[in-house]
């Protein structure tokens, strides 16, 4: 190889090699800051949703019952009653409720629900057959047992119960999918019963609008009295009717 | 000579011909009776062979005689293999536990006569409903699933039984695989409220009477059922656990010796094949 061309080749080499050490830095920041985004989709996601619904800034406030675990121990639900701003629509409505008792309350010792775990999206179907659609953190951050998992969707189907009375029974999916056990015990096949009253118009709003910006306490304990123990009574709220065959909703069938 | 031939081959003749009939009618019902089979509710098999036969049904209660009375307990220690089911963080596992509470359960249960079934012996897990057809494939049963919880006062005992379903036939009088705790609820409450108050007289803090939940075991069973629940793995030391067994063992086989003439008394223990 000649001189000239040797001097060209080093000059380009050392080209190369000054263009690298300025790229480099770039692009692991740029990996760093993918891998970070990746972690927090599923916290983002559940962000989004949980904030963007409940900012309904211009619907007055209205009393909103949730039902999370009693501090006396005993295994059963306490009802605390806040101010949120609802929907009319009963399926927003019913997003709204869900996403705030996700939220937790101020005591995170009486969770019902884990806190990773995000309400993916709730159908109510014609029927009034709301479709509960968690997230799988659910099942697999819910602590394993029929006690827990009872108290979870106890808690979830009397929340509904008392502010949606449109939803008359639930189905729980989990990430979309129809799951044999919650976390290994409790029966999702069937449907929940919510409600069994006749639907009917979602109580009338306090006349207090709500402040523009304004969210839901994560839990705001104004009123705290102690709900009625779950009485294993026919057809209770929160009770298992498994009214079909495997993978079919099932129909209305207990009566009070 | 003549005649004494002939009247012994008429006798023959007429005696074929007398036959004759009864042979081709017993063929007939021969050919006849895979048909009838199919069509009757399968009311006078065995509950073996009918869920040998046809594993998503089992077969209806109603209009059968009385066979004998509650002599099998099944007893199910939860998870095992690949599920751990609850963990404690001082590496308890409700799966090992588990198979403890049910061997303690099974030694003094058959000290009291019982003959005893285990749904598993070692770290194996069968599935929710091969567990089921193992108390669905005996006669005079009652069902035990035994569990320890991640939540709860430790040192309690909780008793499940399945929440209110109505029981569903088809026309032929069967009753739905996944349905098939229904007929036996009223059973599975009497025996829950009893082995309940065995419970909470040997752990202070237990309820007194059982309570409903939607338990997935419990609901594919066609026998008196009953899930128990130990609280639970956050104990410190897993000794404390181990301490139960033995007064949750004798509540169990108490409660299920009281159980015995409420269960042959009901009008749905006598109807079981």
């Amino acid at each position: 190889m000649t001189q000239p061309w040797r001097v060209r080749l080093l000059g380009g080499l050392a080209f190369a090699v000054i263009v690298a050490a300025i790229y480099f830095p770039i692009l692991r920041r740029r990996v760093q800051r993918a891998a970070r985004l990746q972690q927090q989709s599923e916290e983002q996601a559940r962000r989004e949703l949980t904030l963007t619904l409940p900012a309904n800034t211009g619907q007055p406030r209205v009393k909103t019952k949730l039902f999370w675990a009693s501090s006396t121990g005993d295994g059963g639900l306490a009802t605390t009653t806040i101010e949120l701003p609802l929907s009319d629509d009963p399926a927003v409505r019913a997003k709204q409720v869900l996403n705030t008792l996700l939220a937790g309350p101020v005591d995170t010792e009486l969770r019902t629900l884990p806190p990773n775990a995000a309400l993916l999206e709730f159908y109510l179907l014609p029927d009034g057959t709301g479709i509960a659609d968690f997230s799988e953190a659910l099942a697999t951050s819910l602590p394993s047992g029929i006690q827990s998992e009872q108290l979870a969707v106890d808690s979830i189907a009397r929340t509904l119960e008392a502010d949606v009375p449109q939803v008359q029974r639930m189905k729980i999916l989990i990430h979309g999918q129809e799951m044999e056990t919650l976390a290994g015990h409790l029966d999702l096949m069937g449907t929940f019963v919510v409600n069994t009253k006749p639907s009917q118009a979602p109580e009338k709003p306090a006349q207090t609008p709500a402040p523009p910006g304004s969210q839901p306490p994560a839990a705001g304990a104004p009123a705290t009295d102690k709900a009625p123990a779950a009485a294993p009574t026919p057809a209770p709220p929160g009770k298992l009717t498994p009214g079909s065959a495997p993978g079919k909703l099932a129909q209305p069938e207990h009566k009070p | 000579m003549l005649l004494d031939v002939q009247i012994p081959l008429r006798s023959v003749v007429l005696l074929l011909g007398g036959l004759l009939p009864f042979v081709l009618g017993g063929a007939a019902l021969k050919s006849s009776s895979p048909a009838r089979a199919q069509t009757q509710p399968a009311a006078q098999a065995p509950v073996s062979q009918l869920t040998q036969a046809q594993p998503g049904i089992v077969p209806p209660v109603a209009g059968q005689t009385q066979r004998g009375g509650l002599s099998v307990v099944v007893l199910d220690p939860a998870h095992g293999g690949t599920d751990p089911g609850a963990r404690g963080t001082g590496g308890i596992r409700e799966s090992d536990l588990v198979l403890e509470f049910s061997d303690q359960a099974r030694r003094t249960l058959e000290a009291q006569g019982f003959r005893v079934r285990q749904t598993r012996q070692g770290n194996d897990n069968p599935s929710l409903d091969d567990r089921s057809a193992m108390a669905n494939a005996q006669r005079g049963t009652v069902f035990v699933t035994l569990h320890i919880s991640s939540t709860g006062l430790p040192g309690t005992v909780r008793v499940y039984t399945m929440t209110d379903f109505p029981a569903v036939t088809d026309k032929t009088g069967m009753i739905a695989w996944d349905r098939a705790q229904a007929p036996f609820l009223d059973l599975s409450r009497k025996l829950g409220d009893i082995v309940q108050g065995q419970l909470s007289q040997s752990f202070k803090g237990s309820p007194s009477s059982a309570q409903a939940a939607a338990v997935r075991q419990l609901r594919t069973t066609a026998a008196p059922a009953i899930a128990v629940e130990v609280s639970s793995v956050t104990v410190d030391d897993r000794a404390e656990l181990e301490r139960m067994a033995p007064g949750v063992a004798d509540a169990i086989a108490r409660g299920v010796a009281a159980f015995r003439p409420i269960y042959e008394a009901s009008p749905a223990a006598r109807a079981l094949p």
